[in-house]
């Protein structure tokens, strides 16, 4: 075994016994503390779970190398997956916490009075998050089969037994605290590399201020201006400026940011804390610890994708470094002689062409292509593992509390105990686990453009509904659930015309439909449009309707001070 | 509980939102997306001001606006006497 391949094995088994033993600690013994940890998580506390339970495997594993063959454009990510936090703490996080139940359904049913409402929220609810887990267990799997050398389904059994384990038993306390744990080593994990590379090549050890640096060679030309140049030559666009359209970026970006801030399992969080300004402050905390990779990124992405060029463009195959071949066994980078010549021809024209490079090669390689220690490869896999972990185990319990809390309790079986419930939340969230196991082992061919597109339902469902639920005392619930309805059907809708051609042929025929998009936005930004269809259907209907009953509006007006919910019962 | 209060208090709640909130705006959407080409050509070191904004200035941003919320609407609670310890 190499020094590597030992090295992962120590620091994931040392992680997952980690995780194990924070879940024995903290097992939780009443429903309060299985949805939302009992209510008394601290501020920082919550941040740090907040930020493991939203950077997923696709943050950690894929953000960096999308970045960087996007170069600028890679934007929409950076800003879309941070501004949401701004609108989740001035819009959203304060008056959810002080409206105080357990789940978003729940908002949205009592803020309705409605149980129609409920259910389409949990459907809601439902199909954003089974989506999103398992490109999660998918992720599990492959980092599994590309360092420690098992099969990705053997890999997806281990992730799923451990999520098992820590979720069933702990819920939402036994979740905040593995998350904790988790961000520890996912951002140790991430920062690493970025600092080692970042000093190799700029002599600057923060990668923030790396990337815009001069090269260590001495030459005295600024690193950014250096890929400019080589990216040009190559016949790529230049990196520091977009190929997409100006509209459809604000679109895109738009609809990342709305749809980060009504994703149920970020906003179930804000549950957790005791007060209405812990809910503000851990907001802030939680941007705060997201920022220090989302920001680290981008610095990741210019230095693995300048390195690449280096190492690879115009070289001697036989010539290349030990990586190379390693990482060609997994599929993930490639090389076709066309021309013969031995070298490899890496530019733009896809007839010259000769490289293949999977995104992921960009994370999961980095340290190896910089030629970086043993053990900071090492870290590469347990951080990984970290971020796939934290992000399942908060969506399952979304999918868990739906349904045993909103569905079960709430509509189907209002009579059940505490324990009952207790015990439907336990054996939901173990059928959760099982069902993204099998997503995980089988993978439709469609999740990872599924998982890009969960954000355009939440956006296009939830956050409308709440958003006018907190800010618009009069809005009732016909407008609400016509709004959620005609929003996230229309947005299903773009997804199958434009994303999978179902209208018109199949796969295949979506390139050819790239002409026919609406305004010239991608179903990636159609998220934006859905949403404001959703916000004007709402109102239209609510204004030929009937006002919400008295008490509905006194909880409006409730849920927007701060101080406790005694004294404002008053009149 | 005094009816008068409440709408005062929510009425600077929302004037503080809509200030951070266009600023939110004014970073992003503006200097990022939409006047991206125009701070492009001004410098800031090795980076382009509007490439600089787009994958790093609004994310620092962000953070400080959300702090700066916290800060106002503690302050406000305390002045109308929402704050609970």
């Amino acid at each position: 075994m190499s020094d590597v391949q030992i090295w992962t094995y120590v620091l994931v088994a040392l992680s997952f016994g980690l995780y194990i033993g924070i879940a024995i600690w903290s097992r939780a013994g009443s429903t309060k503390e299985f949805y939302v940890a009992g209510g008394g998580v601290s501020p920082l506390a919550n941040g740090m779970a907040t930020a493991a339970d939203w950077m997923s495997a696709a943050s950690f594993i894929s953000m960096a190398g999308i970045i960087s063959f996007a170069g600028y454009d890679g934007a929409v990510y950076l800003m879309g997956w941070t501004g949401g936090y701004v609108l989740l703490a001035l819009l959203l996080a304060p008056y959810l916490r002080k409206f105080g139940k357990f789940t978003v359904p729940d908002f949205i049913g009592e803020r309705y009075y409605s149980k129609t409402a409920r259910v389409v929220a949990v459907f809601c609810a439902l199909i954003v998050s089974f989506t999103y887990v398992a490109g999660q267990m998918r992720g599990v799997g492959i980092v599994f089969s590309r360092y420690l050398e098992v099969d990705i389904n053997t890999g997806v059994v281990i992730g799923m037994v451990i999520v098992l384990f820590y979720a069933v038993l702990g819920g939402m306390k036994g979740i905040t605290y593995t998350q904790v744990a988790q961000y520890c080593v996912l951002i140790f994990a991430f920062m690493v590399p970025a600092i080692f590379i970042s000093i190799q090549m700029t002599g600057n050890p923060i990668p923030q201020l790396g990337f815009g640096d001069t090269l260590s060679d001495g030459s005295g030309t600024y690193l950014l201006d250096k890929l400019d140049g080589l990216s040009t030559e190559l016949g790529f666009a230049e990196y520091t400026s977009g190929s997409k359209s100006t509209i459809d970026i604000f679109a895109i970006t738009l609809a990342l940011m709305v749809g980060t801030a009504g994703l149920p399992h970020v906003i179930v969080r804000f549950f957790t804390v005791k007060r209405v300004r812990d809910a503000r402050k851990s907001a802030g905390l939680a941007l705060l610890f997201i920022a220090i990779l989302y920001t680290t990124a981008p610095a990741v992405a210019v230095f693995a994708r300048t390195n690449l060029i280096e190492t690879v463009s115009g070289k001697e195959y036989d010539e290349m470094p030990e990586w190379f071949s390693r990482w060609e066994t997994t599929g993930l980078i490639a090389h076709e002689d066309k021309n013969g010549d031995g070298k490899i021809q890496y530019v733009a024209a896809p007839e010259v062409n000769e490289l293949t490079v999977d995104r992921d090669i960009m994370v999961l390689a980095n340290p190896e292509i910089a030629d970086l220690p043993a053990w900071v490869i090492g870290l590469i896999a347990a951080g990984g593992l970290a971020a796939a972990l934290s992000t399942a185990a908060g969506l399952l319990l979304v999918i868990s509390s739906s349904v045993s809390h909103d569905l079960i309790k709430n509509v189907l079986n209002p009579g059940l105990s505490e324990k009952g419930e207790l015990w439907a939340a336990r054996i939901s969230a173990a059928v959760a686990v099982i069902i993204a196991g099998y997503f995980g082992i089988n993978p439709p061919g469609f999740v990872a453009a599924v998982v890009a597109l969960a954000f355009g339902l939440a956006a296009a469902s939830f956050f409308p509904a709440i958003i006018l639920g907190i800010f618009y005392k009069k809005m009732n619930s016909q407008g609400a659930i016509s709004g959620m309805v005609v929003g996230l059907c229309l947005m299903l809708f773009y997804m199958m015309k434009f994303k999978f051609g179902i209208f018109d042929g199949g796969q295949e025929a979506v390139a050819g439909l790239q002409g026919d998009w609406w305004f010239g936005i991608s179903p990636e930004g159609f998220g934006t449009i859905a949403m404001l269809v959703n916000f004007i259907v709402a109102i239209a209907v609510n204004t030929f309707t009937n006002d919400p009953p008295e008490d509905v509006q006194e909880i409006v007006e409730n849920i927007r001070i701060p101080s406790g919910a005694g004294e404002a019962v008053e009149h | 509980m005094n009816t008068d209060l409440r709408k005062k208090y929510w009425k600077e709640n929302l004037k503080y939102l809509s200030i951070l909130l266009a600023i939110w705006f004014l970073v992003s959407y503006g200097f990022g997306i939409l006047l991206v080409d125009e701070l492009n050509t001004i410098r800031m070191g090795g980076f382009k001001l509007g490439f600089w904004f787009a994958q790093q200035g609004s994310i620092y941003v962000f953070v400080i606006l959300i702090f700066v919320y916290v800060r106002l609407m503690n302050k406000l609670d305390k002045k109308y006497g929402y704050n609970e310890e």
